[in-house]
């Protein structure tokens, strides 16, 4: 393929050198695909909030009732502060994680990396779940402060518990994005401002933080994004004044199926997430996002002279601050504490999600942790539902045929980009990134809006389509990466030493990228087998996937079914995470070159 | 080699012009029975160092001789393991790098990406609270000094490789640190820039006066730079000497091989000062003071052996390659024992074709005698 593109640029008459236009064909496929069922169902869901339901006149009464005070206005608002509250807690919170992480060795980090990963791909349902149980009348966290002294507390239901449920769904993506900025700062720049007479505050606050500054906005976009789109946690934690924008639009649509006020809100959140994405672009530039450097910051003269005045600040400040501590204590060295701090957001993280295994064992008839009795009821409950068992073998097949389509469109669409220099690649890879940016919700009701026209409601491949939509940009992001790390001239190498280009691809490409397909798939199927909302709306209550099977119950009544049925997630999603890992490719393959 | 014939010319501390009486200086920096251990891996076994003030000193040693770890434990951004550090009368041993006022120029030049050119070389000036006026004078100042003053509001990514070196030298030369370290500051270069940089690095250095410590493994750069070299080996010093005093007086053979090509041949040491090699027996120079019997090597550089006949000379052998390199070619002649002999030959000279036989001798230039 790659020797065809080259030919070809060598054929036509050079207008303008370099553009290979033969690789850039192979995103087609994906691009279409996301056209038909990204763009078009988001434009008509645009035209359906600016249209009369009864006249068909074009009309912004949706929109005026949404800024007109009362019970949207305060939603709006509602929802904003607690996606920035999550975006700032989950920055504060994360960093000094991220920051201990990027300062292990490789193989420590990788170990370590692991507790963060695991709960990274553990469901939003089954993590909101677990603090549905803890934090109720009855729930661990009550008996703790009843057994200290205090009387119980009610802290379901509040705005605190909204944003810390939240904060602790999406911490670990926060420290993922986080931390690949952080591991590419050199060490020798420290120890370099070290000999220039920086003290060890100085060095953090002068050359450390501005370099890591990319890898926080992009997890601070990345987090509020998501979280302006969130719906479990202020439904499953949240109070009647804690609640979200997506939550107006499941009732608008599923339970008054007045679509002009859902779609005009699903406008909103999407116009909420552009300007966003908008104002990050203008500030840090949307390549960071893949790991570029921060060209737009060096350059955005005022941002950065700010930035480096903190900085500056901030360095003197602690360096006093510091000098006056260890005057104080006479302790020089305070990296334990770090690593203690990290260790304990490390056991929030997971603890929630172990927790379910004893209760899913649990004898008694409620949920409750610890579990007074053990027995292997619920998991025959479990399994000798017809409901259950359904839902879950369901999810599994949707999430392999997701998996197997989004891995075909993503690769063709990564090795085409990573091989083409053209300036159309940007605008595809922009495309290719919307469905991070665009809301599940909105994506799920603008597909039912779609599938309504052509009776692919409550089939199987209407949810496979709507999750291969979600799951593609996170797969084409893995295989991007690993094209673009990929060595090419070893093809050459090889072509050099006699192999065909079958050959070539089978002896030697395949066994070096083979790592970053299966992660591909990997995290394709993960995305699937946990996605809730597709299913909410495109199922129509028939094709009920198991996170839909769960979020059902739930709302309905808890029992220790449930335990059981997260149990059955988290073990699935613990085996494939392994096998991902096991299959990563070590760190001298992929950095050879 | 232009050092070198300069320096023939004169004696050693003549030869600094700069620094006319290095030997009286004050000592700048004293390291006493310094060790590092790395694991069950000894990086640095007990070593000890003077450093005259306003001397040039260079680290010179095959990769993995422990010289990155000597400049690093100066520096106070690695920990010894045993010994002392002494800069200016002052025990250093345990401050932290950054009260230690040393300047670093780093490999690969750790200018921070952040920061432009300007806010690179001032750094240090800001670590120290210089006001912002004398701070930009002194800015404009170093960057002239190094030729960059058109530069100064670009960022490092902007430069080329030359131009980011030489900020890093206006980093660490600006704020007059009392003792500057470079760990092969010029190997990333190209052969033409770096011998630009090596002229740049001794106008620097003369012009302030500065005491340098240079890490090399090249030792055509040792021999161009330095006032003293301190050759080291497997985490030992094997000889601290002037350039010219090593190159025609190495104490060791590892000193000898590693300076410039050096014909090493190895034997006993016999009645009447004769070698026995395996080859041939051979004259020692007067006054060896060694015993017959004891081991010992001769050491004779390839610009002292002439070719003569088959039947003359001290020995003979076959020539087996011929290397040409402009002004002057050289042979490579294999003994019968199998040990090669470099010969440089001006290239005038009538050509000698790989595998004819010949004689070796070295009429006027005694050999450098070691005993092993
Ligand atoms: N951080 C370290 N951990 C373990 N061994 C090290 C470390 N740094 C250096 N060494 C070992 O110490 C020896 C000297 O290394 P170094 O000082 O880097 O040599 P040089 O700079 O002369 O090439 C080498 O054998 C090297 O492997
Ligand atoms: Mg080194």
């Amino acid at each position: 393929m790659a020797e065809l593109a080259m030919q070809t640029a060598k054929a036509k008459p050079a207008r303008k050198p370099q553009v290979t236009w033969s690789a850039l064909w192979l995103v087609v496929p994906g691009v279409l695909f996301l056209v038909a069922f990204l763009l078009y169902p988001s434009f008509q869901l645009l035209l359906v909030s600016l249209k009369d339901p009864r006249t068909g006149a074009w009309t912004l009464t949706a929109f005026s009732k949404v800024f007109a005070g009362g019970v949207y206005t305060r939603t709006l608002s509602s929802t904003f502060i607690v996606a920035l509250q999550t975006t700032l807690w989950c920055i504060f919170a994360g960093y000094p994680l991220a920051y201990w992480l990027a300062r292990l060795s490789p193989r420590r980090q990788r170990m370590a990396a692991l507790f963060v990963l695991l709960p990274f791909w553990t469901s939003a349902l089954v993590k909101n779940f677990a603090w549905l149980v803890f934090l109720g009348r009855n729930g661990v966290i009550n008996d703790l402060l009843g057994a200290m002294g205090f009387t119980p507390a009610e802290l379901l239901f509040q705005r605190a518990t909204v944003v810390f449920a939240m904060v602790h769904t999406m911490l670990p993506l926060a420290v993922m994005v986080m931390l690949p900025t952080m591991n590419q700062i050199e060490r020798q720049l420290a120890q370099a401002a070290d000999t220039l007479g920086a003290s060890a505050a100085q060095q953090f606050w002068r050359v450390y933080l501005p370099l890591s500054m990319p890898g926080v906005a992009a997890a601070g976009l990345l987090v509020f994004i998501s979280a302006l789109g969130f719906f479990i946690t202020p439904t499953l934690l949240g109070g009647a004044r804690d609640t979200m924008l997506s939550q107006l639009i499941i009732v608008q649509i599923n339970q008054l199926q007045n679509w002009q006020m859902g779609a005009a809100i699903a406008v909103m959140l999407v116009l909420a997430a552009l300007v966003t994405c908008f104002i990050y672009d203008r500030t840090f530039g949307l390549s960071t996002l893949s790991g570029g450097s921060s060209d737009r910051l060096q350059h955005n003269g005022l941002m950065r002279r700010a930035g480096l005045g903190i900085g500056c600040a901030m360095g003197n400040l602690c360096d006093a601050l510091a000098r006056g501590y260890s005057r104080l204590s006479g302790a020089r060295n305070a990296g334990w504490m770090l690593a203690a701090y990290a260790w304990l957001i490390i056991a929030v993280l997971i603890v929630p999600i172990l927790a379910f295994i004893p209760m899913a064992f649990t004898g008694s008839d409620f949920l409750s942790f610890p579990p007074p009795s053990l027995s292997f009821k619920w998991f025959g409950q479990y399994l000798q539902s017809p409901l259950w068992v359904g839902s879950t073998l369901r999810s599994f097949g949707i999430g392999v045929a997701t998996a197997s389509i989004t891995l075909l469109l993503a690769t063709l669409a990564a090795f085409g980009l990573a091989r083409s220099r053209s300036r159309l690649g940007g605008l595809a890879f922009l495309l290719f990134m919307t469905p991070m940016i665009v809301p599940p919700i909105v994506i799920s009701v603008s597909l039912f809006y779609l599938f309504a026209q052509m009776s692919l409601v409550a089939t199987n491949l209407g949810i496979i389509i709507g999750h291969t939509v979600i799951a593609l940009p996170m797969a084409f992001v893995v295989l991007l990466a690993t094209f673009k790390h990929y060595d090419w001239r070893l093809d050459q190498a090889a072509a050099t030493l006699g192999a065909a280009p079958w050959r070539v691809f089978i002896k030697v490409t395949l066994p070096l990228i083979k790592g970053g397909m299966f992660a591909g798939l990997v995290t394709a199927f993960l995305q699937s087998f946990e996605e809730l909302t597709v299913a909410m709306f495109i199922g129509g209550g028939v094709k009920t996937t198991l996170p839909k099977q769960m979020w059902d119950d739930i709302l309905l009544q808890v029992t220790p079914t449930l335990a059981a049925a997260s149990v059955v997630v988290v073990v699935i999603v613990c085996a494939l995470f392994f096998l991902m890992e096991y299959f990563r490719p070590a760190e001298h393959q992929v950095s050879a070159s | 080699m232009s050092t070198l014939t300069h320096l023939a010319a004169t004696s050693p501390d003549q030869g600094r012009a700069h620094n006319p009486n290095a030997q009286g200086a004050p000592i700048k920096l004293r390291v006493e029975g310094l060790g590092k251990r790395y694991g069950n891996i000894d990086a640095l076994h007990a070593l000890d160092l003077d450093v005259r003030s306003g001397e040039l000193l260079t680290l010179l040693g095959a990769s993995g001789s422990g010289k990155t770890t000597l400049l690093q434990i100066i520096s106070g951004l690695v920990a010894p393991s045993s010994g002392r550090i002494v800069i200016d009368g002052r025990d250093q041993t345990h401050a932290p790098a950054h009260q230690r006022d040393i300047g670093v120029v780093f490999q690969n030049y750790a200018l921070f990406p952040h920061l432009t050119v300007s806010q690179n070389v001032g750094f240090a000036l800001d670590m120290r609270g210089v006001s912002r006026a004398e701070s930009r004078r002194r800015i404009n100042e170093a960057l002239a000094m190094v030729g960059l003053e058109a530069m100064h509001q670009r960022f490092p990514r902007e430069l080329s490789g030359g131009q980011q070196q030489r900020v890093a030298l206006a980093r660490c030369f600006i704020y007059k640190p009392s003792l500057i370290l470079m760990d092969e500051p010029l190997s990333a270069l190209d052969r033409k820039l770096r011998e630009t940089m090596q002229m740049e690095i001794k106008r620097l250095h003369r012009e302030t006066g500065s005491t340098i410590i240079f890490v090399t493994h090249d030792q055509d750069e040792a021999l161009a730079l330095s006032d003293r070299i301190c050759m080291m080996h497997n985490g030992r010093i094997e000889q601290i000497d002037t350039p010219q005093a090593m190159y025609e007086r190495p104490s060791t053979v590892a000193v000898a091989r590693f300076i410039g090509i050096s014909n090493v041949l190895e034997g006993t040491v016999m009645q009447g000062d004769q070698l026995a090699t395996a080859d041939a027996t051979v004259a020692l120079p007067k006054g060896h003071g060694c015993q017959p019997g004891t081991p010992g090597a001769l050491v004779i550089r390839p610009e002292h052996l002439n070719v003569v006949a088959a039947d003359h000379g001290a020995l003979r052998g076959t020539v087996v390659e011929a290397v040409y390199a402009g002004v002057e070619t050289r042979i490579v002649v294999r003994l019968a024992s199998g040990n090669l002999i470099v010969v440089r030959r001006l290239s005038g000279q009538a050509p000698l074709g790989i595998g004819s036989v010949v004689g070796l001798e070295w009429p006027a230039h005694p050999p450098h005698f070691l005993s092993v």
